[in-house]
């Protein structure tokens, strides 16, 4: 602020008129221009992860086209390749693991925001938390030494017995397989969903669970039929959150599915997953369509997870906004 | 946070200090086949010559293809040979310069496999083999696997196949001996590090195949030999072309490659699968670690050249002890010659 | 309304709220559980070999994972070196310098990287890092790594810059400092707890990242030297290990998953406990 101007040409009492050179040795100047070469790097960076996904896939899209997706084929010998196993895959396992998650989840959401006295609803938010960081290559080892021969003693025996005669309960089982995968990812997901959901339910307005209960339903009724409704978007959201980390598992997945690119309807049977197959199949893919083709999934995985986690943080503000907006 | 940086910039140092060190690093990468074999030889070596580390990553041998053709390991590994679109790709990247196949010991592939209440070797013809991995062959007490297992209580439970999930060159052992037996096999399947199993799950890694069988009931897989030996599981024989049923040994993989041995083409490559001979295992195979013709650098130049020279000589009196066969003379004085084409 | 339905719906209340304390019992539980088994599997296992061993040829007992813990705590390090100056600026830039416009698209764009899965960070590395340079090495892993820090740190710095009060901002400026000044010296240690705090759960996030290591970092049986070398990591011998069928590399998957968790887990607490006792931030 002591740099002297009345002698130079162009300086004026604005800082608009000064030249970039006389800005320059102003420190805020310099703070501004590094600091916002550092936030374009950022965009830099996510430009350039795109513009490679998708130059280095090319190959595929001009040799199958939309067949891409639909092919079910896994061919590197005869350079034949097919999304669709994988596809199918990443969702059978995702929707798997919604169905546990999703019940416990918002189980668990409604104790921790209607029910528990707020200091234990912090701490077992707390241990929830903790659980959402544990590492993907955890839950695979105890995927691995736990739950498998847990689905080949327990589980498979329990719903194949009884229901083999239904087509996703049906054939032998490895201990591995789509079941299993859904199982781990279930558990990996869990602690989205409770902690998106409680925050979603903590934000509804009282006024409206008073209003319930002046009208004289029970804490139930006025739980599921007033407050979950009036979170519902959120719920959606949180629930969108947890599919799009689902898809992207890579670890867990791979060390419990199977590593069989076929499309099978019986829950037992192995499969393959967009995130697995990449992590097995990258460093050896030789020819240029082989990896390409594997990338190419690597740009659908990424546009999936992209969407899901755009509509998740529409629905979540829509449903934190709506609470404040509406009283409380 | 002055502290703080000053507490990062002095935990940099230390690093630095401590792992400052002379000896230089090679990397390699490929087949888990000869894996037990490698990770030995590396060890031994370099406590001999601390000045050397061999680093080698156990990735399967696609993966040891594509990445010393990337540039991106210094040799690479494999049990199926590299063929000539591989070798063309490779020449492409690296300037017109080639890449040398170097056999360095000969193993098995064998069918290995987990049935409660059997712990003797079945006997497994070309077509039951062909059919369990094709998918036709289902159950375990199938008469084609009955048949020739007479005495031998097999369940009537579904057959599990475990193949390799990752490029393999026990795949290509495996899928190159299947094509030569069965037809069907070669026009469906066809043989490669990597193929469109009919059916099955996988394993990654000889490791994986075999940490699967162990802990799956009635499964059936390939894995070398050396695997099933160590985790102390069952594997059968195999009907050689002879008529015989042959357990893979020091015996029959070393007299599958007496063939071979002598008409062994100037590249080194060449397949040994259902090869003649009375006591033959007709799933054997070399297994070649890749080596560029050229080094820019020759500090690793000559430490390659000084590892191919003791894995030929004393190298190969370890081998026999993890159940691999030692190469055959002929093979292994020829591999001397072409040694010194490496520049 | 009859008394009978009136008990039934009573009934079902206090059942259904029951069933959701049990969800929520059991999700707790699982961590506890999973913590248990990695102590009872993995906590006989841990030794003094484990922390200070190399790892042994296929098929022998012993060795340890020297390698490999050294390597992921230098890839760590050199990923924060990475990315936690790009996120703090550019957090900073967010908070104090940008017009409307700029900042939606650095934050979509920070957001957007955020989304990615980590394989395919794991691609994105392996060709700009890995292929030109030809070969694999620490400082491709820890770019990767790096990357992935990169979202949270920029998030949170802004969101904790702009949290400050400001009659501290206006209070420096009464007094004549400069922007940047007031920034360096007033603004960023008032928020200097909760950007911490940030880069630690970033940190604890990316140490049990496996799948960007596969192709960048990939493996060494040795010590690696210097930076452009392979390396071993935890994460990527507790994979190797898992799935490999021999008994002794299992024990010592269960100890490396144990450090592992364990390092995590202390970072996540850490970072949340400075949280709690620092400057109050209003919820997002």
């Amino acid at each position: 602020m002591a740099t002297s101007t009345t002698a130079l040409k162009g300086a004026g009492p604005v800082s608009g008129s000064r030249s970039f050179f006389m800005k320059l040795r102003d420190g805020d100047e310099i703070a501004r221009l590094v600091t916002l070469l550092f936030a374009t790097t950022v965009v830099l960076i996510t430009v350039a992860l795109v513009w490679e996904l998708w130059v280095n896939s090319a190959l595929p899209r001009q040799k199958f086209g939309f067949h891409f997706f639909v092919t079910s084929v896994w061919d590197p010998i005869m350079d034949q390749y097919g999304a669709l196993p994988f596809i199918y895959g990443t969702m059978v396992t995702s929707v798997v693991a919604l169905l546990i998650a999703v019940p416990l989840g918002i189980g668990a959401a409604i104790f921790l925001a209607e029910l528990a006295p707020p200091r234990i609803s912090d701490t077992l938010q707390f241990f929830i938390d903790l659980l959402a960081a544990v590492p993907s290559v955890i839950y695979g080892l105890l995927g691995v030494f736990i739950v498998v021969p847990l689905m080949r003693t327990v589980i498979y025996p329990a719903l194949n017995k009884p229901f083999g005669y239904l087509p996703i309960f049906k054939g032998p089982s490895y201990g591995v397989g789509f079941l299993t995968a859904g199982i781990v990812l279930a558990i990996m997901v869990i602690p989205y969903i409770i902690s998106v959901s409680r925050e979603v339910l903590l934000s509804v307005p009282r006024d409206q669970r008073e209003a319930a209960l002046a009208l004289g339903s029970t804490r139930w009724e006025s739980t599921w039929k007033v407050v979950v409704p009036f979170a519902k978007s959120g719920i959606m959201g949180s629930i969108f959150l947890a599919l799009a980390r689902a898809l992207g598992e890579t670890m867990a997945v791979t060390m419990v599915i199977g590593n069989t690119p076929k499309i099978a309807a019986s829950l037992f049977a192995p499969g393959y997953s967009i995130a697995a197959v990449i992590a097995n199949e990258f460093t050896e893919a030789t020819g240029d369509l082989y990896l390409q083709s594997l990338i190419a999934l690597g740009l659908v995985l990424f546009l999936l997870t992209f969407i899901l986690n755009g509509l998740a943080r529409i629905l979540i503000v829509v449903t934190t906004q709506k609470g404040s907006e509406v009283g409380g | 946070m002055k502290r703080f940086v000053g507490l990062v910039v002095g935990v940099f140092a230390i690093c630095a200090i401590v792992l400052a060190d002379n000896a230089l690093l090679i990397n390699g990468a490929g087949a888990t086949f000869p894996y037990p074999i490698y990770s030995k030889w590396f060890d031994v070596y370099h406590t001999n010559n601390p000045n050397f580390q061999f680093n080698y990553q156990s990735v399967g041998s696609g993966a040891g293809i594509k990445q010393v053709t990337e540039g991106t390991v210094d040799f690479g590994a494999t049990d199926g040979p590299m063929n000539d679109d591989q070798l063309k790709a490779f020449q492409e990247k690296h300037n017109g310069t080639g890449i040398l196949h170097f056999p360095t010991v000969l193993g098995a592939a064998v069918p290995t496999y987990n049935i409660q209440g059997v712990s003797t070797p079945l006997n497994f013809t070309p077509d039951a083999l062909a059919g369990i991995f094709l998918g036709k062959v289902t159950k375990w007490n199938d008469p084609a696997i009955a048949s020739v297992n007479k005495g031998v209580n097999l369940p009537a439970a579904d057959i599990l196949v475990v193949h390799r999930s990752d490029g393999s060159g026990t795949s290509y052992i495996w899928t190159d001996y299947l094509s030569k037996v069965s037809d069907e096999w070669k026009t469906k399947v066809g043989k490669g590090t990597s193929v469109n199993w009919p059916t099955g799950i996988g394993g990654k890694g000889n490791e994986g195949v075999t940490g699967s069988i162990k802990t799956t009931p009635n499964t059936i897989g390939y894995v070398e030999l050396i695997y099933a030996v160590q985790n102390n599981i069952p594997y059968g024989t195999v009907k050689n072309s002879a008529g015989n049923f042959v357990k893979a040994d020091l015996a029959s993989v070393t007299a599958a490659a007496a063939g071979a041995a002598k008409s062994m083409p100037d590249d080194f490559r060449v397949s040994i699968t259902d090869a003649p001979g009375k006591n033959a295992y007709p799933i054997s195979s070399f297994t070649w670690l890749l080596i560029p013709q050229k080094f820019q650098d020759a500090g690793k130049r000559d430490a390659i050249k000084g590892f191919l020279k003791w894995m030929l000589n004393d190298g190969q009196n370890s081998v026999e002890a993890l159940s691999y066969a030692k190469l055959p003379k002929e093979v292994v004085e020829k591999e001397k010659k072409a040694i010194d084409s490496i520049q | 309304m009859s008394n009978g339905r009136l008990h039934w719906r009573k009934f079902v209340s206090n059942f259904m709220l029951a069933m959701t304390g049990v969800c929520a019992f059991v999700s707790v539980l699982v961590l506890f559980f999973i913590l248990g088994y990695l102590v009872f599997n993995g906590g006989t296992s841990i030794n003094w070999d484990f922390f200070t061993k190399l790892p042994k040829p296929v098929g022998e007992a012993g060795g340890g994972m020297a390698n490999a813990i050294i390597g992921s705590g230098r890839i760590l390090l050199l990923a924060s070196l990475m990315g936690v100056p790009i996120g703090f600026l550019g957090g900073i830039y967010l908070a104090e310098f940008s017009g409307k416009g700029m900042a939606s698209v650095v934050r979509y764009a920070a957001d957007l990287l955020n989304g990615v899965p980590s394989i395919v960070i794991g691609i994105f590395a392996y060709s700009l890092v890995v292929l030109p340079f030809k070969h694999f090495s620490a400082y491709a892993g820890a770019f990767a790594l790096g990357m992935m820090m990169i979202p949270i740190t920029l998030r949170s710095t802004e969101e904790f810059l702009k949290s400050v009060p400001r009659m501290l901002r206006e209070g420096a400026m009464a007094l004549g400092a400069s922007k940047w000044k007031t920034i360096a010296t007033v603004i960023v240690p008032a928020a200097y707890r909760g950007i911490m705090t940030a880069i630690l759960l970033a940190l604890a996030r990316v140490a049990g990242e496996t799948a960007p290591l596969l192709f960048t970092a990939f493996g060494n049986r040795f010590e690696s030297h210097g930076w452009s070398q392979p390396t071993a990591t935890l994460p990527v011998m507790i994979y190797t290990y898992a799935v490999s069928p021999y008994d002794d590399w299992h024990r010592q998957a269960w100890a490396a998953g144990l450090v592992l968790l364990g390092l995590v887990l202390i970072i996540n607490i850490m970072a949340r406990t400075i949280l709690s006792r620092g400057i109050a931030v209003p919820r997002s």
